[in-house]
């Protein structure tokens, strides 16, 4: 072995534990539900000859493709108004703050509570008989509690700008903090006014703290269970709770396994394809 | 009437937490002037340099560019650019990126700004390097990119921090040559901060030498050198013997002072200072004006050689004179040599060449 590729092999070893954990709870897994997802299920037969029927399933009803898209919409609107909401707090600790490490402890003072709780707490500031019906009711503006809050993708939407928001600000504070001051100084020196400053150079250079803010949020909200179950209602069902009927109620291991890596393939192209375009919006800026 | 001068500062105070960080600073800059503030590290010239760029605001003073009062002026507004003690070169735009970002934020149009870019490149001599990101330069090619970026913005005045403090001396050496002769090819000035006394004797047409955040003599090289105004001025610019002395009478242009190892000299009055007699004072001399010969002369002084410096194309020797506590330096060129088995010279200190110095 030559010195370098015993170096790079040393690295490699401190992976192992790491990796052996990852491929029983991890690998293995997956690599069943793939196989699963070209199998087919007759009761409570598994038949494991390789067919697409489960993939030819999903493509012919199209109720399987309306979840989906409301899925990824869903979860694209949250992780963009979660990172618009983060940016300028991640902005003011970053540049402003004193006492940052407060801050960012106050940030993830959400993560005390269990997430299944904070989305009840939304249950009941939406319910019929919540926080904003009292209020309406009590300002006399509504006879009768409205429903329209509660138990629609808008209420999904809510609950998981709230639920994970604070995953946002981490990523982007780091991508801040780093920006060297005197290039914003540069900045100012050439010309730029303080909008301009910002567009052109704090923007771009915390760039890769969006990007990674996005994916941070946009993965796991796509694939929400808890969310949409307890607040979306009818109207508001997401993949994952379709997923969980085929494992369950449905009892269709094959196909609720087709949908799961169906969801994987899409969210990881729309990751890669929302990053390179925004690095590449990025790069363009001048 | 006469234009003002391109930069006035009068009277610039900032302290950091009730320490003054810049104390009273006052001069002014002529059109196409190279005007460095040499110190020591710590005296505040990053700090002069920043209220003059508008990165932060003065407690007290005020600033004019051109006759203009720009004291409150935020850095984009003023007609100033600045070529930072870090480069502070943008990473995710390349070389030309770079440089052509102060044109675009004038809003200077495609094709002009092409044009000047290409010819900025060419001015810094990397030509063809417009496309290199800024990880892929050299500590002096990124220093350069700095430069023309803020050279192409055509400001009246440049402010350079210690632009050459990262480069080895070569490279630095040659960097000297070239900034001083795109500085004289552009005609703008110059507002240049180094702690390096001798690439200030070099470059520059006038140096503020500052201590402690006060400007202690604003002067040209030579008479920085020949005739500093304070003992930290001298001591801070080239080699300087020091001794204490007490005035004892004057006679007509010259005063007459006592000194313990030396006896009584007469020393040029320099200037309409008036020294009473029982003053003391601080009698300076440069190692190169004190004269050495074997045998006694007139005003001469025994001193025993203590050591000799080799330093190439000349000798530093250093003598002790009468009780010798303090040691004299005085230079010896390389043609005069001194006899083999000789421990003692006769030192003498000419009083055209000796200052006197208020204590
Ligand atoms: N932002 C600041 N807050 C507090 N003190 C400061 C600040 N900036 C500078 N100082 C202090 O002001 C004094 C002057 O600093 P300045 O950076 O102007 O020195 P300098 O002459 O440029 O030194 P150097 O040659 O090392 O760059 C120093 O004592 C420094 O500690
Ligand atoms: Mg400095």
């Amino acid at each position: 072995m030559t010195p370098a590729v015993a170096h790079a092999a040393r690295g490699y070893l401190l992976l192992t534990p790491a990796m052996a954990v990852l491929a029983f709870t991890m690998a293995a897994p997956l690599g069943l539900l793939l196989a699963y997802s070209f199998w087919t299920q007759h009761g409570l037969v598994v038949d494991t000859r390789l067919t697409l029927a489960a993939y030819a399933a999903i493509l012919s009803d199209p109720g399987f493709a309306l979840v989906f898209l409301r899925s990824l919409a869903i979860a694209a609107m949250a992780s963009l108004a979660a990172i618009v909401l983060a940016y300028p707090v991640a902005w003011f600790i970053a540049f402003r703050a004193r006492a940052k490490f407060l801050w960012l402890l106050l940030v993830t003072i959400p993560f005390w509570t269990s997430y299944l709780l904070r989305v009840f707490a939304w249950k009941v500031i939406l319910g019929y008989n919540g926080v904003i019906n009292s209020g309406l009711m009590a300002l006399h503006l509504v006879a009768t509690p409205v429903t329209f809050l509660l138990y629609n993708p808008v209420a999904v939407v809510l609950t998981l700008i709230h639920g994970y928001a604070p995953f946002a600000v981490l990523p982007i504070y780091v991508s801040l903090e780093k920006i060297d001051p005197s290039l914003l100084e540069a900045a100012a020196d050439l010309g730029d006014n303080p909008a301009k400053r910002f567009f052109r150079v704090t923007l771009p250079l915390s760039m890769s703290g969006v990007i990674a803010a996005f994916v941070l949020i946009f993965i796991p909200a796509t694939g929400d269970y808890v969310t949409p179950s307890l607040v979306g209602g009818a109207n508001g069902l997401m993949i994952a709770n379709l997923i969980q009927a085929q494992f369950g109620r449905a009892d269709n291991w094959p196909l609720g396994a087709a949908l799961a890596i169906t969801t994987i393939a899409a969210v990881s192209l729309l990751c890669v394809l929302a990053a390179t375009g925004a690095r590449r919006a990025a790069s363009r800026i001048r | 009437m006469s234009s003002p001068p391109l930069l006035e500062i009068r009277n610039l105070t900032k302290r950091f937490k009730d320490r003054p960080a810049v104390e009273n600073a006052g001069f002014t800059i002529a059109r196409g002037e190279f005007f460095s503030l040499l110190g020591p590290s710590g005296c505040g010239k990053t700090t002069l340099l920043r209220l003059v760029g508008g990165f932060i605001p003065p407690d007290d003073g005020t600033i004019f560019i051109d006759g203009e009062d720009v004291t409150t002026r935020p850095p984009e507004k003023r007609l100033v650019n600045t070529v930072f003690q870090s480069y502070a070169i943008f990473p995710h735009l390349d070389v030309a990126g770079n440089i052509a970002y102060g044109l675009r934020s004038e809003g200077v149009a495609a094709a002009e700004r092409e044009r000047r870019v290409t010819e900025a490149l060419h001015l810094i001599s990397l030509s063809g390097y417009g496309r290199r990101r800024p990880h892929e330069l050299s500590g002096g090619e990124r220093q350069r990119v700095a430069l023309a970026r803020a050279l192409v913005k055509r400001p009246k005045l440049l402010l350079l921090d210690e632009p050459l403090g990262a480069l080895d001396k070569h490279l630095r050496e040659s960097m000297q040559i070239e900034l001083r002769q795109i500085q004289r090819e552009v005609g703008i000035s110059f507002l240049f901060v180094t702690h390096d006394q001798e690439e200030a004797l070099a470059m520059s047409d006038r140096i503020a030498v500052m201590q402690h955040g006060r400007v202690l003599q604003v002067a040209d090289p030579k008479t920085l050198y020949d005739a500093p105004n304070s003992r930290a001025v001298a001591s801070f610019i080239g080699t300087m013997n020091f001794f204490h002395g007490r005035v004892i009478g004057s006679d007509g242009a010259a005063v007459v002072v006592d000194l313990p190892d030396f006896g009584r000299l007469p020393v040029p009055k320099n200037g309409g200072d008036n020294f009473a007699p029982g003053t003391m004072v601080t009698v300076a001399i440069r190692p190169e004006k004190v004269t050495l010969s074997p045998v006694p002369a007139p005003g001469s002084v025994e001193g025993r050689i203590a050591s000799i410096t080799y330093l190439g194309d000349r000798s530093q020797i250093k003598l002790a004179v009468g009780t010798g506590k303090i040691p004299v330096t005085a230079i010896l060129p390389q043609e005069q040599s001194i006899q083999p088995g000789a421990d003692a010279l006769y030192v003498s200190m000419p009083a055209v060449s000796i200052l006197l110095l208020r204590d």
